[in-house]
């Protein structure tokens, strides 16, 4: 692992009128890595991946993306077409909500091609081919490539989503609560598949889950945040085995035993 | 005529056209907006196209209409009429006399020059508008030249149909910048507007957009690379003038599936004929 950090953010902070979203929150994330934010419902992890990936401005503090060749940027001081041009190549998001991401009314290819496209490939048939080779990627039947999403079932949806975000092998992804709304054998599978995707493809990224179980399967790091702050940092499995803050502990010990 | 200004609009509502216009020249492709008028007519007939029109159309210049390629509709005739009554400009149905042609639907045939203006009757004037339903996104993508959205609707068209199936208002860019609707015209008049002598303004009168592509501009109609941009022509000749290379429309004769295609460019049709050149309606009439 380089010594060189992909993104960092020192001293972010952010309210909502007189709720304090964030509070002086710092984060480092290296190339490669998987860090999970957990918390609990209203604790700001949202908020603090919207603000990380310059979709929402802080109050105060600021977040640095390093690029392949490595110059630093300041995501919130930058050019609207460069932060753009970022999300559509270097960057992805995937939403909990695959409805969020997709084009409904157009084809799952179509859906896989968008980002393709956006960066200039003119193609028709590289664009398909890739296109048939990610659905294949995240285990979506070949037959199925000009069906619309709507025709497909929510696992399927989210699969699709993650095609359509890695196709242009993007180094960091920010995941929000990526197997929030499926079941629990489907989300077995997907969490599954995203391992193995983001190893490969050596891609970091950023995953915000309520879910410990999820953190403690996918992440190389963790930060636990509570009413905006981040009360605990470290390696999954420190701080999940020998949790130190209080609330730390409340939540790993709320987790059901299997 | 009597208690109007020259050519209907005041000297005021001409001036913020032409400063629209200005703006439009200066960014081909860029819609500008601009403060449309009530017209006589009504939205859908040409209000943007009439506009531009009044605010270009000086007492030397010839005036020229095209309604879907014919000067003899109703929406043709009644706007050269609507000028020469309120401008006093002359009129005319051949190309090569106007200097100023506004039009619906059609390019004429024959090649403009760089002394004529050509002004485009624009129903909607945002070629992503049915992609992306939000005007203020719309605005953005255009200002960040973000144009993918437009490509998967051709990668659509491709994996649905086997090709791309717009056959009008087939979008182009303008000046590789900006992604412009060229109009209702088909896609088989594109290609004249690339490079071409005349400028070309574009009137969306209930949109209240403006935007314009100057002489000699660089306008490609998008496309894939294995997948290139092609015209569609029906293939037939000219049943009047034998044109081969001609737009045609399909006109139908009697109610036993009796078909007969003609040039849509009446003007060009006419010409022809004039210079000798006969269909094979025009041998049948021969023969009997």
């Amino acid at each position: 692992m380089s010594d060189e950090t992909l993104l960092s953010a020192r001293g972010l902070c952010l309210a909502f009128g007189a709720n304090r979203a964030l509070i002086d929150v710092d984060v480092d994330l290296w190339p490669g890595e998987m860090l999970a934010v957990v918390g609990e419902s209203g604790s700001g992890k949202t908020t603090l991946l919207n603000v990380l990936s310059g979709r929402l401005t802080p109050d105060g503090g600021a977040v640095w993306y390093r690029d392949p060749n490595g110059k630093l940027h300041d995501v919130h001081a930058m050019p609207a077409p460069d932060l753009r041009a970022l999300h559509r190549s270097d960057w992805g998001f995937v939403h909990q909500d695959p409805r969020q991401n997709l084009r409904m009314n157009v084809t799952a290819g179509g859906n896989v091609g968008e980002r393709l496209m956006a960066q200039g490939a003119r193609h028709y048939g590289d664009i398909r081919a890739l296109a048939i080779d990610w659905l294949g990627q995240v285990e979506i039947d070949a037959g199925r490539v000009d069906d619309l999403p709507r025709t497909f079932s929510g696992g399927m949806l989210q699969r699709l989503q993650i095609a359509r975000t890695l196709v242009t092998h993007p180094r960091l992804v920010f995941m929000d609560e990526p197997t929030g709304s499926l079941d629990v054998s489907v989300q077995a599978r997907l969490l599954d598949l995203i391992r193995n995707l983001v190893t490969r493809l050596k891609i970091a990224a950023v995953l915000v889950t309520h879910d410990i179980g999820v953190a403690r399967l996918l992440a190389h790091r963790i930060m636990v945040m509570q009413r905006g702050r981040v009360v605990e940092a470290g390696l999954t499995d420190q701080v999940l085995d020998d949790p130190q803050h209080p609330y730390t502990q409340l939540l790993v010990s709320s987790v059901l035993q299997a | 005529m009597k208690g109007y200004n020259f050519a209907y609009l005041d000297e005021q509502t001409k001036r913020m056209i032409r400063r629209a216009l200005l703006k439009a020249v200066a960014i081909p492709g860029h819609q500008i907006p601009f403060g449309s008028r009530e017209m006589p007519l009504p939205y859908g007939w040409g209000t943007g196209g009439i506009q531009v029109t009044a605010s270009v159309l000086g007492a030397g210049d010839v005036l020229k209409v095209i309604d879907q390629g014919a000067d003899d509709t109703t929406n043709a005739v009644s706007i050269r009429r609507f000028f020469a009554r309120t401008a006093g400009v002359r009129t005319t149905t051949r190309t090569a006399d106007a200097t100023v042609i506004q039009t619906r639907h059609r390019i004429p045939e024959q090649t403009l020059r760089d002394d004529q203006i050509i002004v485009y009757q624009v129903p909607q004037p945002e070629p992503l508008y049915r992609l992306e339903p939000s005007r203020v996104e719309t605005r953005r993508m255009h200002a960040l030249a973000d144009y993918g959205l437009m490509h998967v609707k051709l990668y659509e068209d491709i994996a649905r149909f086997g090709q791309i199936s717009i056959s009008y208002d087939y979008p182009v860019m303008v000046n590789q910048r900006h992604l412009m609707a060229p109009s209702p015209i088909p896609a088989f008049d594109n290609p004249k507007m690339n490079m071409m002598p005349a400028l070309q303004l574009f009137g969306a009168g209930r949109e209240k957009r403006i935007y314009a592509v100057p002489p000699y501009t660089d306008v490609r109609s998008l496309d894939f690379d294995d997948h290139p941009f092609r015209t569609i022509r029906a293939p037939h000749p000219c049943g009047l003038c034998g044109a081969t290379d001609a737009y045609l429309d399909e006109v139908v004769t009697d109610d036993r599936g009796g078909r007969l295609f003609v040039c849509s460019d009446t003007d060009h049709c006419a010409e022809r004929r004039a210079a000798g050149h006969v269909g094979t309606e025009g041998l049948k009439e021969a023969a009997e």
